[in-house]
């Protein structure tokens, strides 16, 4: 009897919740129905082919500059012993630390024609305005720029996995059957590797669609900077869901490609023990070049931003250093600590019942809820803020009628839309995070315990809060500081006059006061090297296991 | 000590097993063998309380513990058990393991317990240590320790040697059962391989499909195989055609045999004849002749494949200085202790 309610305990705790979570991409998706077909011809004969071919080029052109970045620092760190490679090696991770949007403020704010840069290089050769030409950063070319910096550690990470877990003994076959090392890169490591790169790839461009905060400081037309400028420049809610609709198709396509070559992974992953390979080492002169090579994106992704910010920073803290910068960290950290909260709680509950009820009812509305990490922001926002909007106004109509109250709006124009927002696309990190400590409790450790005389009850605080207490601190860290670095959502949900150091940051920098919007930007990136470090360090240790 | 009767446990409308019946007294040590998804790992987690009968009760010392409408708590039931994955808390150190079910002991006692344990399992010093610094081995004999810790009164082991090296298991299958047989526990193993349930177990049961085919002393399942598939499963044989001559006689192609038992057969039935390798006896002066086919090295023996003249082959296990060689005419003889014939199956 008991057996029963619990299952259907279980099933609603499950389906409510991940119902809820699904619904902001289903309303996106709804309005589909419900054809906007004077703004669409309006869009078509305007905009639409700009939004459609910019997102692409950005996409594809940051999914390229990462795999060339990504897959050539990997190869190195993974293949050569160099000077500095030790640390290169999660030195090249930190880019991931600095969200898009900043380092593109940054840049614009060092190569722009008052900047550092340009006056030196007017300087030298006594160049005044006009006598030269110096490449535009506030390009569509730009962006791609500014985000493969940012978003090469994607692939980086994985292809060094996926180098690294290639056997010796493969390198050796291949030099038998008279392959140059050069020749066994192109015909079996990288094919090897090719699923690594392409999930890594598929990230960094799923992000490169996501991306808001860029192409709107960069002044270039795609879907994110679109849905804004339909919703809020021509009033049409539904139609900018509808274009929301469509770049969710393409971030879904990616998502497929993504899980398509996540499956190979398995296969092309050899099972058995196996020595890792000596990294080959090289003169002094050639070491130097590498050492060189790799630090470049190092640079350029990180120390360059993070120097240009401080020193900003450090030029206007008496300025900027107020009340109303606590204000903001304030609301920051707290926002990110609910969400956080929130997150984990809700991996915590789907995890334990997919864990403990194998049933068809638990598994697909988790798998569909988590899939919001590869929803924009801007997607979220827009399919969090119809429902809640519709059903604040039918509350107040209602109040209104019955009780001859106004209510206002109780939950589009506050704090709990953020966090629906939060959940939905952050739902995945925590998830994942729980889920991976849930699997190392395997079942017959719980049989164990219930065979030695522990009740179900103590089992759980026994066993599982100590083994869990690891997974659930780093899920909360995560969430916490992507909900931290998150903007578009943010910008359009929060509660009047709510800011964040992320809105913050973007809204000084859009009014050109860089210098001013350095020191929150700052502290996101700063908070931003927590689980960059603590990503370094598992890796780190997880590689010795191998060795 | 421990019985199951008419157990039956079934995932969903599909039963895994059924009709499942056997006791054992204290000290017995008990082995469930047979092919990978026959249900032996469902009916120790039925003894152990995880899944409930779907018709049937288990015992424990007289009283019921499980039937298709009550089931008492894992917890409350004081049986061990030791998994296959050895299920062992990584987060606590070896003696925090075997102490984990000590919960009314005091400090000094559950030290002393642990001490004692490790004696018996023989890691007197790995006490601090944590699990994965330690081997396959040693965590197998940590697990058995941390399942004997709260002295239960049945022990169930899952595969328990499955991850561990061949010649490593004998040792320690040999040392779990001094173990259990110096504490008189009560025990049932599950295993896949025959020879680890002949090194432990006073009572083997053969399963298949869920069923228990056969429940009886190693002995009498090497020797009296109750069907076709206990013969086959258990030990290396072949099944010679024969032809009864009347309830008690059977001729074959290596002669006449009589056996002591009438079986349910008639006179010109056709029959197999099962016949072990060392059932055959090497006779340099026997007028049955064999030609080797091929040889296995065993140390003191060898197994060599026979072919008879009427084309059938058989197994004869002869010692080693009857060297042979492939090809070769040898003299054997049929010294059948135990006869067992099984009908003919009809071609199908």
């Amino acid at each position: 009897m008991l057996k029963v309610k619990l299952f259907d305990r279980w099933r609603w705790a499950v389906l409510v919740p991940a119902l809820l979570l699904a619904l902001p991409v289903a309303i996106v998706f709804a309005s589909l129905f419900s054809p906007q077909l004077d703004v669409w011809q309006h869009l078509r004969q305007t905009v639409l082919a700009d939004y459609i071919v910019n997102s692409l080029v950005l996409a594809g052109g940051t999914g390229l500059g990462a795999l060339l970045i990504g897959t050539s620092t990997a190869w190195l760190i993974s293949q050569y012993q160099f000077f500095g490679r030790r640390y290169l090696e999660w030195l090249l991770l930190l880019p991931l630390a600095v969200p898009a949007y900043i380092i593109a403020y940054t840049y614009t704010g060092m190569l722009d024609f008052a900047g550092p840069l340009q006056s030196w290089l007017r300087e030298v050769f006594g160049w005044s305005f006009g006598d030269y030409w110096f490449p535009e950063i506030r390009s569509l070319a730009g962006a791609v720029l500014m985000l493969s910096l940012v978003l090469y550690p994607y692939v980086y990470m994985l292809a060094r996995n996926a180098f690294s877990e290639q056997s010796a003994s493969l390198l050796e076959a291949s030099r038998t059957l008279g392959l140059s090392p050069r020749r066994h890169f192109w015909k079996v490591a990288l094919p090897l590797a090719r699923p690594a790169i392409l999930t890594g790839m598929a990230l960094a461009m799923m992000e490169a669609f996501a991306d808001y905060g860029t192409v709107q400081y960069f002044g270039v037309p795609t879907f994110t900077t679109g849905i804004f400028r339909t919703w809020f420049g021509m009033g049409n809610a539904v139609a900018a869901a509808q274009l929301a609709a469509l770049l969710t198709s393409f971030v879904l396509f990616l998502l497929l490609l993504e899980k398509w070559s996540r499956r190979k992974v398995r296969y092309y992953h050899q099972g058995q023990k196996h020595s890792a390979p000596a990294r080959r080492r090289v003169s002094p002169a050639r070491q130097l070049l590498l050492f060189v090579l790799c630090l470049l994106p190092v640079i350029l992704g990180f120390l360059l931003p993070a120097w240009q910010l401080s020193s900003w920073a450090f030029a206007n803290w008496q300025r900027t250093l107020n009340a109303a910068f606590w204000q903001l960290v304030w609301n920051s950290f707290s926002l990110a600590a609910i969400a956080a909260l929130l997150s984990v709680l809700l991996a915590l509950i789907f995890a334990y019942a997919r864990r403990l009820k194998q049933d068809p009812v638990v598994r697909l509305p988790v798998q569909l809820a988590a899939l919001g990490y590869a929803v924009p922001g801007t997607v979220i926002a827009i399919g969090v803020m119809l429902p809640l909007a519709w059903f604040d106004q039918r509350i107040d109509l209602l109040a209104e009628q019955w009780f001859g109250i106004r209510t206002g709006l109780l939950l589009s124009g506050t704090i709990v839309a953020l966090l629906l927002a939060y959940s939905v696309r952050f739902l995945a990190v925590s998830l994942h995070g729980i889920e991976a400590g849930l699997e190392r409790i395997k079942p017959n450790m719980d049989n164990a315990a219930r065979s030695l005389g522990f009740s179900p009850w103590q089992v759980l605080r026994r066993v599982h809060i100590p083994l869990l207490r690891g997974s659930v601190l780093t899920a909360l860290l995560l969430v916490f500081v992507d909900v931290l670095k998150e903007l578009p959502a943010t910008l359009i949900l929060r509660p009047f006059n709510f800011n964040t150091l992320a809105v913050r940051a973007h809204e000084l920098a859009s009014d050109e006061r860089l210098a001013d919007a350095a020191l929150p930007a700052l502290a996101i990136v700063l908070v931003g090297l927590l689980p960059v470090i603590i990503l370094a360090r598992s890796t780190e240790r997880r590689m010795r296991g191998v060795e | 000590m421990l019985a199951l009767e008419q157990l039956a446990v079934a995932y969903g409308p599909h039963k895994v097993v059924k009709d499942i019946t056997f006791a054992l007294a204290q000290g017995q040590i008990g082995c469930l063998v047979g092919p990978s998804g026959c249900g032996k790992t469902t009916i120790l987690r039925a003894i152990a309380g995880f899944e409930a009968p779907a018709a049937g009760v288990v015992r424990l010392q007289g009283q019921e513990v499980s039937s298709a409408s009550e089931q008492l708590a894992p917890e409350q039931r004081k049986v061990g058990m030791v998994f296959q994955d050895f299920a062992l808390f990584p987060h606590l150190t070896v003696a925090d393991n075997i102490s984990f079910g000590l919960k009314q002991l005091s400090k000094a006692e559950k030290t002393a317990k642990v001490k004692q344990l490790l004696q018996l399992v023989g890691l007197p010093d790995l006490g601090q240590r944590y699990i994965h610094q330690l081997s396959g081995g040693q965590q197998q004999r940590v697990a058995l320790a941390r399942a004997l810790a709260p002295e239960p009164k049945v022990l169930l082991l899952d595969e328990p040697f499955s991850s561990l090296d061949a010649e490593f298991r004998e040792v320690l299958a040999r040392d779990i059962r001094k173990i259990l047989k110096q504490l008189q526990i009560t025990a049932v193993l599950v295993t896949h391989d025959q020879f680890e349930a002949f090194a432990m177990a006073d009572m083997i049961g053969v399963m298949q499909h869920g069923q228990l085919q056969q429940w009886a002393t190693p002995y009498e399942l090497y020797h009296r195989p109750a069907s076709r598939f206990v013969a086959d499963f258990v030990g290396r044989g072949v099944m010679l055609p024969g032809v009864m001559l009347d309830q008690q006689q059977v001729e074959t192609c290596l002669g006449i045999f009589r056996q002591r038992y009438l079986a349910e057969v008639q006179a010109g039935d056709k029959v197999d004849v099962l016949i072990r390798p060392d059932d055959i006896v090497h006779d340099d002066d026997s007028e049955i002749k064999a030609t080797v086919l091929d040889k296995s090295f065993r140390g003191s023996h060898i197994l060599y494949t026979l072919a008879l003249a009427s084309g059938e082959q058989v197994y004869c296990l002869a010692l080693s200085h009857h060297n042979h060689a492939i090809g070769e005419q040898i003299g054997i003889r049929l010294d059948l202790d135990h006869l067992v014939l099984f009908p003919r199956l009809l071609p199908a």
